[in-house]
């Protein structure tokens, strides 16, 4: 029994069936990564996950219990964090107040009335905070409001985020689309750092082929909606079917 | 049943009203994306249009008429308007019986620049802007307009008849075959159905059979595509918005022998028009004119006298009470796509 | 001091002492000149000042914070009013009572229509809430009448129960200090006066405003200002947005039940036309002027309103020629007219131009617009000292 086991899941957009029958199962502490080309249904798989869109069948179980019909907030506070496509931050705050928010909704639950509290008296969730930057190298930025960052800052930010929370899962969707390669390299070791320091499960989506095999104990080709193939990076690499349906003439 | 057609038989009036400034909000909001509640003021200057007129027409000169006296003894002074000195009598007179009517053709180059000059020197700025700021310029424009307005008319309704030819009643229960006096509907308000019924059935047409109107209900499903088309969407984005202020204007002109038109007649109009698109589906065209009639006859039902005294004050809140359950239910409206501004 | 850090509690002190001092402050004309028409110090004017900055900071902290729009903010100051004239109606002229009604009825008003409207954002939450005032304003008219007194409006009679009026002042009062009861102070020329009525609404304002600095540095009023600026990413944080934006709509509704039961404990009468729609405008302009968002902003906005609304409709074209008497006759005649259409009637015109200006030119509002002016002046300041970054007050 993986910690994510997905079973049977169908999603139609009028006439596109966006996925079709998906089954698949995260092991827990391990790195998971979804391979597809574009337009695979990728994206829309991870929207099933965090209540974002509601399958039209099958089952999601997280950790034993049904993911499906909650809210977003109900399923983030289940363990399950996401790092989206197109960066989604608090872009009118501050970089330090964007990683403050997770802090609290880790520890205060969906909903507190903490009016009468102050941030600058939260010693424990601002030293969280902070750790956290300086895990992710920003904390030389944290009174800048978010929407001047950079484009890989704004992933930073947002991954800074989702691991500040210790989700059990963590679901990453192209987290180094846009980064220079330095950044990308900083990208890996951050997310092995994680990896190692805490039980972390990870299921990443990722174009970009360095990172996968950096990373992914295993890999699950999805092609037009339904699962090609899953196995091992060394037995993806040979695969003849994969090569064929996604990887073309590409070098890996 | 008698009753049951009068009732739908008022409605109908109130709900054209509220159809076309409907249309027009809708236009506006499908095509530029703004929110506009200066819309209402929009009606009421199409309404003050046919104010103007009667008193341009009514403009007379004096002249002495020495052969008689008034009553303290001083010659006789006449008003004798210019438009019968210039036309005849008759002609001058029938022109001005017909000042509600012939409004219209000073309305629709007046709203036209209006509209023009309001897409360009105010709205065009707020494509970009949040909603909160486009209801909030267009909420002070729409004060600004209205008190301007109140200025050169004063804040008291201005009777404004119709042409003689229509003061009547139609006995409709008579051609259906009730009784006679059971349903009757004055004849000014079946025009102002037919009228908007024309005017509704044009801006239809028009964007259905011209290639404008193609792009515009193209822009209107999909505003980036037609935008990368290379077409150059301001111009005829601005053309639009002087034709919704256009429907807005004739709306309000014909509208003004069923209601004496005051300052404050589009603040009025203008909360209920906007439950109306809301009803309707934000950003859907039939949806806006189906629901416009509809909620007007609704009101209408709600204020029998048999309804009022089974759920007292109904006919008040009936239109707000229905939008609360449509928003609530159904967020895109009854014929809104899916999708448009949902949440 | 009380949670506050240094910044913030010199802010506070200086509008504690702002506040207090205002019935001299505002009136820095002798009382005889010819200046003294814009003397805003005195009770009626100064009470609305501080009533109508409650009702804006309470809307600040829905509108400023969670970018809601509300246009039916109004309804919840007429449920006060009524509230409260209910209250002298059967109890006793005691505005205690009459206020404690008055934030809770609004408070339970503002619960139920939250629930609802806050089912949609964005416009759709700014339709839901103008149609529930607007409903609200056509139901006391019509079947409320019995609550409300209809077109008359509600006000207290001689016959009315007045359960615990004893012996009691027949006008409101604290406990026996009569709300109209003032101290005259004659200075030179200066006039001022302090007044009971005043003073309760101003200490009022005060809690509001230390209120709404506490949420406005607590994890509570970042949690606001996230759902502004990204509800969705708030949601896939773990935190559930509606109940905070039904706690910010609530705790707004009770800020304007308690400006209205307020303003009936200055005047006891109640009527449907505070609760109009146009009167919900104005909540909403008097925020936007000042400065959404920021934190005296709201106030500045209502006494700047209050203030001119006050100022332009004594002034008429009478008052305006002798202004410019000195000026050529036609340049004279000329001046005079167009400045006569904005005073007097026509100040609602200028409160058009206003909303208007403010949102073309000025988004942040007076507060914002008097920073960026202050920074413009450091810089060109010639010993180059560089522009601190504060963020809004
Ligand atoms: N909300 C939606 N409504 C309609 N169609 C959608 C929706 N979301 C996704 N699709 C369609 O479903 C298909 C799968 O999209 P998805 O975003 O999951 O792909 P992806 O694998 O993430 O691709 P990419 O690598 O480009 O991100 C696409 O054809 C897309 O157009
Ligand atoms: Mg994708």
């Amino acid at each position: 029994m993986g910690i994510l086991e997905i079973k049977g899941v169908n999603k139609r957009f009028g006439g596109l069936q966006a996925l079709g029958n998906v089954n698949l199962s995260v092991e827990e502490n391990t790195v998971h990564a979804i391979i597809g080309p574009n337009g695979a249904g990728k994206s829309t798989l991870l929207n099933c996950l965090v209540g974002k869109l509601i399958p039209d069948s099958g089952s999601v179980m997280f950790a034993g219990q049904s993911v499906l019909g909650r809210h977003p907030h109900e399923i983030n506070q289940m363990g399950i964090s996401r790092v989206f496509q197109t960066p989604e931050i608090f872009k009118d705050l501050s970089v330090f107040e964007n990683v403050l928010i997770p802090c609290f909704a880790k520890r205060d639950g969906a909903f507190r009335m903490h009016a009468f509290e102050t941030i600058e008296h939260e010693r424990d969730i601002i030293e969280q905070a902070e750790a956290i930057l300086a895990d992710v190298n920003m904390l030389e930025k944290r009174d800048m409001i978010a929407s001047s960052l950079s484009r890989g800052d704004k992933r930073r930010l947002e991954m800074a985020m989702c691991l500040v929370q210790e989700p059990r899962l963590l679901l990453l969707d192209e987290p180094t689309a846009g980064m220079a390669r330095a950044d990308t390299n900083n990208t890996i070791d951050l997310l092995k750092q994680i990896k190692a320091k805490r039980n972390i499960t990870m299921a990443i989506i990722e174009h970009d082929m360095h990172v996968v095999f950096s990373l992914a104990e295993r890999i699950t080709v999805l092609a037009q909606g339904t699962p090609l193939v899953e196995d091992t990076p060394e037995n993806i690499k040979g695969h003849p079917k994969v090569r064929e349906a996604y990887l073309g003439e590409a070098q890996v | 049943m008698d009753a049951i057609i009068l009732q739908i038989l008022n409605g109908l009036d109130k709900g054209s009203a509220y159809a076309l400034i409907a249309l027009g909000l809708t236009l506006i909001f499908g095509t530029l994306g703004v929110v506009n509640f200066a819309h209402g003021a929009l009606f009421m200057i199409g309404a003050f249009c046919a104010v103007a007129l009667q008193r341009l027409f009514g403009l007379s000169k004096t002249t002495i008429d020495e052969s008689q006296v008034d009553f303290l003894g001083n010659p006789l002074k006449v008003q004798t308007p210019y438009l019968e000195s210039w036309f005849g009598h008759d002609f001058g007179q029938a022109l001005i019986d017909w000042s509600v009517p012939l409004a219209i053709l000073l309305a629709i180059p007046v709203m036209l620049a209006v509209g023009y000059v309001m897409e360009r020197g105010l709205i065009k700025h707020f494509y970009k802007r949040p909603h909160a700021d486009q209801i909030l310029v267009t909420f002070g424009l729409a004060i600004v307009l209205q008190e301007i307005v109140k200025y050169y008319f004063g804040a008291n309704p201005i009777p404004t008849p119709s042409p003689a030819a229509f003061r009547g009643s139609l006995d409709f229960g008579v051609l259906v075959g009730f009784d006679a006096n059971v349903i009757i509907y004055p004849y000014w308000r079946l025009v102002y159905f037919l009228f908007s019924g024309v005017i509704i059935a044009a801006v239809f047409a028009f964007l259905q059979f011209t290639t404008f109107g193609m792009v515009v209900r193209a822009g209107m499903a999909d505003r980036e595509t037609v935008g990368l088309l290379g077409i150059d969407i301001d111009r005829r984005f601005t053309l639009m918005f002087g034709i919704a202020a256009a429907v807005a204007g004739l709306a309000g002109v014909m509208y003004t022998p069923i209601l004496s038109p005051t300052y404050s007649m589009g603040m009025d109009f203008l909360v209920l028009s906007f439950v109306v698109v809301v009803v309707g589906g934000m950003g859907s065209l039939p949806g806006a004119v189906m629901s416009g009639f509809l909620l007007g006859i609704l009101q209408s039902f709600a204020s029998m006298n048999e309804v009022k005294s089974l759920l007292p004050g109904i006919d008040q809140i009936i239109i707000y009470l229905v939008a609360i359950i449509i928003l609530l239910t159904r967020p895109r409206g009854l014929m809104g796509r899916k999708g448009v501004m949902e949440e | 001091m009380l949670g506050l850090n240094r910044k913030d509690t010199i802010l506070m002190l200086i509008v504690i002492a702002l506040t207090l001092g205002a019935p001299v402050l505002l009136n820095p004309f002798p009382a005889d000149s010819a200046m003294a028409q814009f003397n805003a110090g005195y009770p009626d004017l100064m009470q609305r000042f501080v009533i109508f900055g409650i009702l804006a900071i309470g809307f600040n902290i829905l509108f400023g914070l969670t970018g809601y729009l509300s246009f039916g903010h109004a309804a919840f100051l007429g449920v006060g009013s009524y509230a409260a004239v209910w209250m002298f109606k059967l109890l006793s002229m005691n505005v205690v009572p009459a206020l404690v009604l008055s934030v809770v009825v609004a408070g339970l008003f503002s619960v139920l229509i939250g629930y609802v409207s806050l089912r949609r954002s964005g416009i759709y939450f700014s339709i839901l809430t103008l149609a529930f005032a607007q409903m609200s304003y056509n139901m006391a008219y019509s079947v409320l009448t019995p609550i409300t007194n209809g077109e008359t409006g509600l006000q207290v009679y001689s016959n009315d129960p007045q359960y615990l009026l004893g012996n009691g002042p027949q006008v409101t009062h604290l406990f026996g200090l009569e709300m109209r009861a003032k101290a005259v102070v004659e200075m030179g020329g200066w006039t001022f006066d302090f007044s009971v009525g005043y003073y309760l609404a101003a200490i009022m304002m005060l809690a509001a405003f230390y209120l709404s600095l506490r949420i406005f540095r607590s994890p509570f009023g970042m949690m606001l200002r996230a759902v502004k600026s990204n509800q969705n990413r708030l949601n896939y944080t773990g935190i559930n947005s509606r109940p905070y934006t039904l706690a910010a709509f609530v705790i707004s509704g009770m800020y304007a039940g308690l400006a209205g039961g307020l303003l009936a404990s200055m005047d006891p009468l109640a009527g449907a036309e505070r609760m109009q729609w146009t009167a919900s405008g104005e909540i909403v302009l008097m925020t936007i002027l000042g400065g959404a968002g920021t934190l005296i902003g709201p106030v500045v906005g209502a006494v700047f309103i209050k203030y001119f609304e006050n100022i332009f409709s004594k002034i008429n074209e009478h008052v305006l020629h002798g202004w410019f008497g000195w000026l050529p006759d036609g340049v004279e005649d000329v001046v005079t007219w167009i400045l006569a259409r904005f005073v007097g009637e026509g100040w609602h015109l200028t409160l058009g131009l206003l909303f208007m200006l403010v949102v073309i030119f000025l988004p942040g509002g007076l507060v914002e617009g008097g920073q960026k002016l202050a920074r413009l002046l450091r810089r060109s300041r010639p010993d180059g000292t560089t522009p601190s970054n504060t963020p809004a007050e």
